[in-house]
């Protein structure tokens, strides 16, 4: 896996940032000349996952949010967000469709649903009280 | 800031520009009290100038359902731009009948 270029992000859990941190990310990926639809895909996973970091990370606090994203010569797409807020208990039921530990704030339960749904391939690491990082991976396709 | 019109008993809001979890707070505001107010039989979200939406979007739309609910109205949710079809139809909102 040959990395071709790399970048390096953090700032506040703030959500004014949500909007900022999808559109960095969408265009660090723009030299790989993804289609719009796989540039929706990337930027919508990004929000739901530096979403969960504001609202479920930093639940109590206002901490960083950090996001490494790597784009290998292969044209594949790795982005790891992460926080050290609270963590998650249980991945696994966290990761359920409809699952959500915020119902008062309207949260969907959808967040790792829709990041699976639209990136290739989605990792959780949690530790409680530590925090919990995200990778998500998508190939850009080539246009024929 | 977003537009509504409220005509023979249906509040429609004319959503725009990119639906995250920061914006939903103060859209769902702006509706609800709209909906309290108004009591409409019929609430309908005009989707035609949203560019973006994540799951945030979805929760609004799950809310004011319940919203529109409580006062005896119905949701309808029209013009979804070709890029938030695949969230709408993942979201399962099309069950509850309100495309």
């Amino acid at each position: 896996m040959n990395v071709i270029n790399e970048m390096h992000l953090k700032f506040p859990s703030k959500s004014i940032n949500e909007s900022f941190a999808r559109s960095t990310v969408s265009a660090f990926v723009m030299e790989l000349d993804p289609t719009i639809s796989e540039l929706a895909d990337i930027k919508t996973a990004v929000s739901e996952a530096v979403t969960n970091c504001i609202v479920h990370g930093y639940r109590r606090e206002i901490g960083t949010v950090y996001i490494d994203a790597k784009i290998t010569e292969d044209k594949l797409v790795i982005i790891k967000i992460r926080d050290k807020g609270v963590g998650i208990e249980d991945v696994e039921l966290a990761m359920q469709p409809l699952f959500t530990s915020a119902k008062d704030e309207e949260r969907a339960g959808l967040g790792f649903a829709v990041m699976q749904s639209f990136m290739d391939s989605v990792k959780v690491r949690s530790v409680p009280e530590k925090g919990t990082s995200v990778t998500l991976m998508k190939k850009i396709v080539p246009l024929r | 800031m977003i537009q509504t019109d409220y005509k023979n008993d249906v509040l429609t809001v004319y959503l725009n520009g990119e639906i995250d979890h920061n914006r939903a707070a103060n859209i769902r505001t702006t509706i609800d009290s709209r909906i309290n107010s108004l009591r409409p039989r019929r609430l309908e979200l005009d989707f035609s100038k949203v560019s973006f939406m994540d799951s945030s979007g979805i929760g609004l739309i799950m809310g004011r359902y319940r919203a529109v609910g409580l006062v005896g109205g119905e949701l309808k949710i029209t013009n979804i731009p070709e890029n938030l079809s695949r969230i709408i139809e993942l979201s399962g909102v099309t069950s509850l009948g309100v495309l």
